[in-house]
Order: C-alpha cells, then structure tokens, then sequence
C-alpha cells in the first residue's frame, strides 16, 4: 500500500531525512521509534504533504498512486490520516462542524453522497463511542481549550470517523493517562482490518503492548537504521539506543 | 480620544441639537447656470449647489440648506486621524452633478467580462439577477421594474413610504424638512457637510405609527436605486410603535467611475420602534496594489428618539479600497438599545477604519457591540468604538465583543476601544481576541481532506456566525459566499 524509496528531505536548507526505504503491506502495524530529533514527525509531515520541507529525492507511492505529486487534501481524501503529535486548535468551528465538512469532502471525492445531518449525527454518535468520548466535545470548537490527552482522543475520533487506509499516530500516546491510552489503543485496533494498515510513531512500548506491531523501526538520524519484530521494541525499552548509535558509528568506520 | 469629529450631543439637556441655526444669508445673486446642462462644470462654489438643487426641482427650504451645509463644510478641515493612508483629495477637481446616467445595455451575457461572470457564478446569483446588475436587457415577467411595482403599492397600503430621497424632498417635504440632518447635522464632519451640501440621492423611508413593515426593505427593490451617485443620503423614520428591517447594497462586486463616496444615513426610532439596517458593502477595492479602488467615507448615525425603541445595524464590509464608518446609536429614550454586529474584510492593500459609537443619555439604555475584523493580504483593519454614558444614564449597560482575525503575517489588525462614563450606576464590559489562521491550521484541515478554500471558508464563517444570524436568511447565505469570494487566494 505504501512504499518509500530512497526519501530524501531538507527543511530549512538541512538534510533531515536521509534515504528512507520502507514498505507497508495492507493490515500491517508498523512501529518507528527513534531518539528525539532523529526525523519520524518529519517523515510523518513530508507523507502527509506539508509544506515547509523540500523533497531532495526518492520516490513514494501509495496505493498505487504517486504520492509526492497529490496535494495535501488528495493525499488524505485517499485515505492517507495523520495523527498529529501536536494538534492544532481551531476557534469558532465545532468540531462537529469541521468533521462534518471533511467526511462530506472524502466522500465527495470517492464518488459518493453526503450525509445529511441527520444520517451524520448518527455516525458522530457511533464514532465516538467508540474512543468513550463525551458528546459535549463534539459541539466545542474544534480542539480550543482541550487538554493534551483530549486533544490527542480527538485525533483517534477523527481517525474513527473518517476511517482511513493508512493511518500515522505520532506520539498519540504521549499526554494520554492510563486508562485513556488503553481506550484509545482499543479504539485503533477495532478500526484495523485486512485493508488498513498502522505506523505508530512512539517512544514507548507500553502503547505497543496494547497494539502489537508486526514490524518495528529505529529512525535515527534521517535513516532507518535497523527493523526487526515486536521483540525489537522490548529490547529498545531495556537497554536504550546507545548500542544502536554503536552499531551505526561502527558501521561508518 | 479623537476630537476632530464631534457630536452636537448637548448633554445637560440630553437633546440634539437639531440644526445649528447659524444665520443663512439670502443668495444675492441670481442663479446662471445653463438648467439644460447634463455634467455640472468640476469644482464646488454656491452656483453648483444651487444648480443640483434647481436640477432636482427641490423647494426652497431644501436649497437653504444645502447652502448652509456648504458655507458651513467651508470652514471645516478633511480630518486625519484615521488609521488609513491615501493620497490628498482635490475636492475642487470632482463633478458635483451628472444626470442619471443611461446604463449601457447590453443584448446577453456572453457580453459581460467573463471574469466578473465567474465571481456572480461563486456568489450563486442567479441569471436574471446577474443581467439586472450588468444592464442586460431583461424579459418583461422577470423585470425587477414589476417587482417593485406590485411590492410598492403593498407597502402604500400600509402608508408605508418608501421611494428616493429626490421623490421625498418634492412630495413629503414637510418630513424631509422636519427629520433632515436631524441626526447627522452638516456640522457633524467634513463629509457630511459635503454630503449635505450636495447629495444625489438615495432612500426615504417613513413607516406610520402601528405599521409593521411585512417585508424586507431593500434598495434592491427602489426603483432608480442604481446611479444613486457618490453622495449618497438616507433618512428612515420609524414612528411609535413601528418596525422596519432594511438593507441596503448587494453583493455582487459594484464598481463605479467615482472614487470618493461620502454617504450619510439617518435613522429616526420613535417610542417603542424597532429599526433593523442591514448593509452589504462590496464596492471595488481596487487592484491588489489598491490602484483605482474606491473609498468609501460614510458618517451613519440613529437615535433612538423615544423610550423602549431600538436601533441595530448589522454590516457585512468586503469591498472599498478605504472605508471609514461608524455606523452609530443615540440612545436618548430611557430602555433604548442598540446593537451594532459587523464583519469588515480587508485584502490586499485595502484599509478600513470602522466600529461604532454608542451614546447612552436615557435611563437603562442598553447597547451592545459585536465586531469581527478580518484582514489578509497585506490589508490594514481597524476597530474604532466608543461608549459614552451620560450622567443621566443610570444602569446603563454595554457590552463588546471585538475580535480580529489574521490570515498569514502581512496583514494588520488594530482596536481603538473608547470609554467615557460619566455615570458609576453603568456595567461596561469589553471582551477583545486576535487570532490567525496560519500554515499550520490549513496543513491540519488539508489534511483532513478539507481543501485551502474551504477550509478558511469554514473558519470565517464560523468566526463570524454571530454577525450573519443578524441578517435576513437570504442575505447572510449570500454575504457567506461573499466572504470567501473576498478572501479566495488570500492564504497558502
Ligand atoms: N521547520 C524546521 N526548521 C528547522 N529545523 C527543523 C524544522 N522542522 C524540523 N526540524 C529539525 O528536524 C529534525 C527532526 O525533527 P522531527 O520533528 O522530525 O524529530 P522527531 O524524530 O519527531 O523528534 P521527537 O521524538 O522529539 O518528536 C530536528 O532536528 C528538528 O529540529
Ligand atoms: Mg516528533
């Protein structure tokens, strides 16, 4: 469904990702894990079409399509949802508002009807359920005065309620308490299937015990630069990334 | 506070003062303009005013006038001490008269400028409204001539009078005579001295006393309400127990060969009436360098006259390469209210310096003021308001609510909030916020599958919703897509 070839990317005249190779099959779960600085928002942000970073090289398709060459909006009306690790805040708009106008637009571009409002609410309804949201939140404008873990169960809300191919959670995790990370870690796993995949871009692995990732990625300093099964995490969890970063100036040598 | 514009608010008395009767000397010489003349030469003296006033066949009362309005605008300096930049006006290098002019008509469509076509198609007006706005010809059943004709004599059912201030001055003198800078005095400011020495034309409005007014009043409807001229002169009278909504302007971009536009509307509440003024402005703002744009200097003032009557403008602003309006309410009559809700869009290299004043003189007034700035581009957008609570004003209330919105960072938005209270029974509340719709937000809603348009469509409509419940149904679907029109390529 998505496979990157050799991406490179600068921002701000500063080489960040260096040649990334990665492929991502259908119902797969991925995880990218990685020090601070080390490029996975960039990667995140460059797939899903934001402006400021300048793509040097490399190819990437997904679903068949040219990604690099769709703009922002077509990227996600394909299917392609970021969860962002910093969720923005939108005043006056309701998030109802604002869901109501993305489904409408995804639906558009797949050819089909809009939901009217009532049909919508119904789904809204559904939806949010699902992530044990309170309805209250629906009616707020959009993110203004959520807290972190709200802000970060909306994203997963979001993701619910447009139900997409492939879905990239940065650090959704991070901010959620214990309870919530369980509910919203579940809420992910009833939205997987043979169709979708997952990218969890974390830096622990409690997230991982709930949703267990087929493959596991280190990102480190604009590359990938070992992947291996669920048990890499673990490993990442006792022993840190020092011996990675040993393994990597070693290999330079 | 700025001083060089100046109420003749007399506050020990809490009256207007109606006119300042300053002594008017009688023209001693005789009138020698050619009557048969369609331009009036350029430049402003007494002969050109009277030569307006003897083209429009006015009475006597309404020339003296004019001619005080004009001795008087003499004496008076173009004030500056707006937030905008222009070049100088040469006052004496404008024509003061031109005879309604023939619209040049056209046989279809495809014979307007596409791309004014385009922007009446984003604005979803519909074919027949478009060839009315661009003089193509009409078919008889859809005229909008019949329209009026069959909504006029509804209205004179009621003794509901509605026609041009021209129609007004010949055949309802005596209340033209009696309301008349009533509110706005031609000592108010330079403009509406100017106004009132040479107005045009524009609406007259007199609803009875216990007559709701069963429609919308809208220019719209006026016949002759196009090539109303760049001085502009409204006056509308609601008697006791009365009410009357009215719009004025549309949304379909107007441009016009004059580029100065000085207005002045008048509104008169009597005891327990109701006055709703809705306005949307989309005069030409010029190029995206400002070039050619019109500017748009309006002095709009009501007073509410009488206890328990209230005054409500609502103005949706997009277009103008330089607007300064204040649309304002007297609240003389103990209970009064008055609303002002405004949305003003500037982009590009448009400059507006608009909001409200509020003057409190009645018992337990109340007035409240919502105004949402929007600026793009590299546009200039400044709230001015003030509230004023005289002495006998107890428990008067005010609130407002003054919120810019910024779309990238070129853009400026600037609050001039004034407050004089002279009375310690008053509760004023003032509540202001800035926010910006930057890459970050349009990333996030793009990423949602919510194009850049629609996006800051979505925003502004949602930031200003509070001011489009003001207006008529029709209307506010209408100014909505008006104000994306005004904003399309504004961010990203
Ligand atoms: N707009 C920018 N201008 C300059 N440098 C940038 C910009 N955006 C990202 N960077 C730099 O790119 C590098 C990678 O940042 P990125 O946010 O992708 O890291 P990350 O792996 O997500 O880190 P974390 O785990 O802390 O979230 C950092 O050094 C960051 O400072
Ligand atoms: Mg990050």
């Amino acid at each position: 469904m998505l496979r990157i070839h050799d991406l490179r990317v600068s921002v701000a005249g500063k080489e960040i990702l260096q040649g990334i190779n990665l492929e991502i099959n259908p119902g797969e779960t991925h995880a990218i894990m990685g020090p601070n600085g080390s490029g996975k928002s960039t990667l995140a942000s460059v797939l899903a079409g934001r402006a400021d970073y300048e793509v040097l090289g490399g190819e990437v398709s997904f679903m068949g399509k040219d990604l690099l060459d769709l703009a922002p909006e077509d990227r996600a009306r394909e299917g392609l949802f970021l969860a962002f690790q910093y969720p923005v805040e939108i005043p006056g708009v309701s998030n109802a508002n604002f869901l109501k106008a993305a489904v409408n637009e995804v639906r558009k571009y797949r050819g089909q009807e809009p939901l009217d409002a009532m049909e919508f609410l119904a789904l809204m309804k559904d939806k949010a359920k699902l992530v044990e949201m309170d309805p209250s939140m629906l009616s707020r404008s959009l993110n203004e005065g959520f807290s972190g873990g709200e802000k970060k169960r909306n994203e997963i809300f979001q993701m619910a309620m447009l139900e997409p191919v492939l879905a990239i959670l940065d650090e959704t995790d991070s901010g959620l308490d214990i309870d919530a990370l369980r509910i919203v870690a579940e809420g992910v796993n009833k939205l997987q299937n043979e169709h979708r995949s997952v990218v969890l871009i974390t830096h622990y692995q409690r997230l991982l015990n709930y949703i267990v990732p087929d493959h596991v990625h280190v990102l480190y300093k604009g590359r990938i630069v070992k992947s291996g099964g669920k048990e890499l995490a673990l490993e990442l969890e006792e022993k840190g990334y020092d011996w990675i970063k040993n393994e990597v100036a070693q290999a330079a040598v | 506070m700025n001083t060089t514009e100046e109420y003749t608010v007399d506050e020990k008395n809490g009256e207007i003062d109606i006119l300042d009767e300053v002594t008017s000397r009688e023209y001693q010489y005789g009138f020698v303009t050619d009557i048969e003349q369609e331009f009036a030469p350029k430049g402003l003296n007494e002969d050109i005013v009277r030569f307006i006033s003897a083209k429009k066949e006015e009475p006597e009362f309404m020339l003296n006038w004019r001619l005080k309005a004009y001795r008087h605008w003499l004496t008076m300096k173009e004030p500056h001490w707006q937030n905008v930049q222009y070049a100088p006006i040469d006052f004496q290098d404008l024509h003061y008269y031109a005879a309604p002019k023939k619209k040049i008509t056209l046989n279809n469509l495809d014979e307007v400028d596409p791309e004014l076509r385009a922007t009446f198609e984003k604005l979803g007006i519909s074919l027949d409204e478009q060839k009315r706005l661009t003089g193509v010809a009409v078919d008889a059943v859809l005229d909008s001539v019949s329209v009026a004709t069959t909504f006029k004599s509804k209205l004179a059912e009621k003794g509901i009078i509605f026609c041009s201030m021209s129609e007004a001055v010949k055949n309802h003198p005596e209340l033209v005579e009696k309301y008349i800078g009533s509110v706005v005095p031609y000592t108010d400011n330079f403009y509406a001295a100017l106004n009132s020495a040479v107005f045009s034309d524009g609406s007259f409005v007199y609803i009875p006393k216990g007559v709701r007014c069963p429609m919308e009043l809208s220019t719209y409807f006026r016949i002759n309400a196009s090539n109303t001229g760049q001085f502009e002169r409204t006056l509308i009278i609601a008697d006791e127990d009365s009410y009357v909504s009215y719009l004025e302007g549309c949304t379909a971009p107007m441009r016009d060969e004059h580029q100065l536009h000085a207005a002045v509307v008048e509104i008169v509440a009597h005891t327990n009436a109701e006055v709703k003024y809705s306005t949307v402005q989309n005069w030409y703002p010029g190029d995206k360098d400002g070039r050619g744009g019109i500017y748009n200097f309006v002095t709009k003032r009501g007073i509410c006259s009488g206890n328990n009557s209230k005054i409500s403008w609502t103005q949706v602003e997009t277009g103008s390469a330089i607007t300064w309006k204040y649309p304002s309410v007297i609240l003389k009559g103990d209970n009064s209210i008055g609303e002002f809700y405004s949305v003003a869009v500037t982009n590009n290299a448009q400059q507006a310096d608009t909001g409200t004043k509020m003057i409190h003189i009645g018992k337990n007034t109340r007035s409240r003021i919502v105004s949402k700035g929007i600026s793009a581009g590299k546009s200039q957008n400044s709230y001015r308001g003030l509230v004023r609570i005289g002495k006998r004003a107890d428990n008067a209330r005010n609130f407002s609510q003054c919120d810019s919105l910024l779309m990238g960072d070129k853009c400026g938005a600037h609050t001039f909030p004034y407050l004089e209270a002279s009375n310690k029974t008053a509760t004023v509340e003032h509540e202001a916020t800035t926010s910006k719709i930057g890459e970050d937000i349009l990333f996030y809603c793009n990423q949602r599958g919510i194009s850049t348009e629609e996006a800051v469509a979505l925003i502004v409509n949602g930031y200003c919703k509070e001011v489009m419940n003001q207006l008529p149904m029709e209307f506010a679907v209408e100014a909505q897509k008006l104000l994306a029109v005004s904003l399309e390529g504004s961010v990203g």
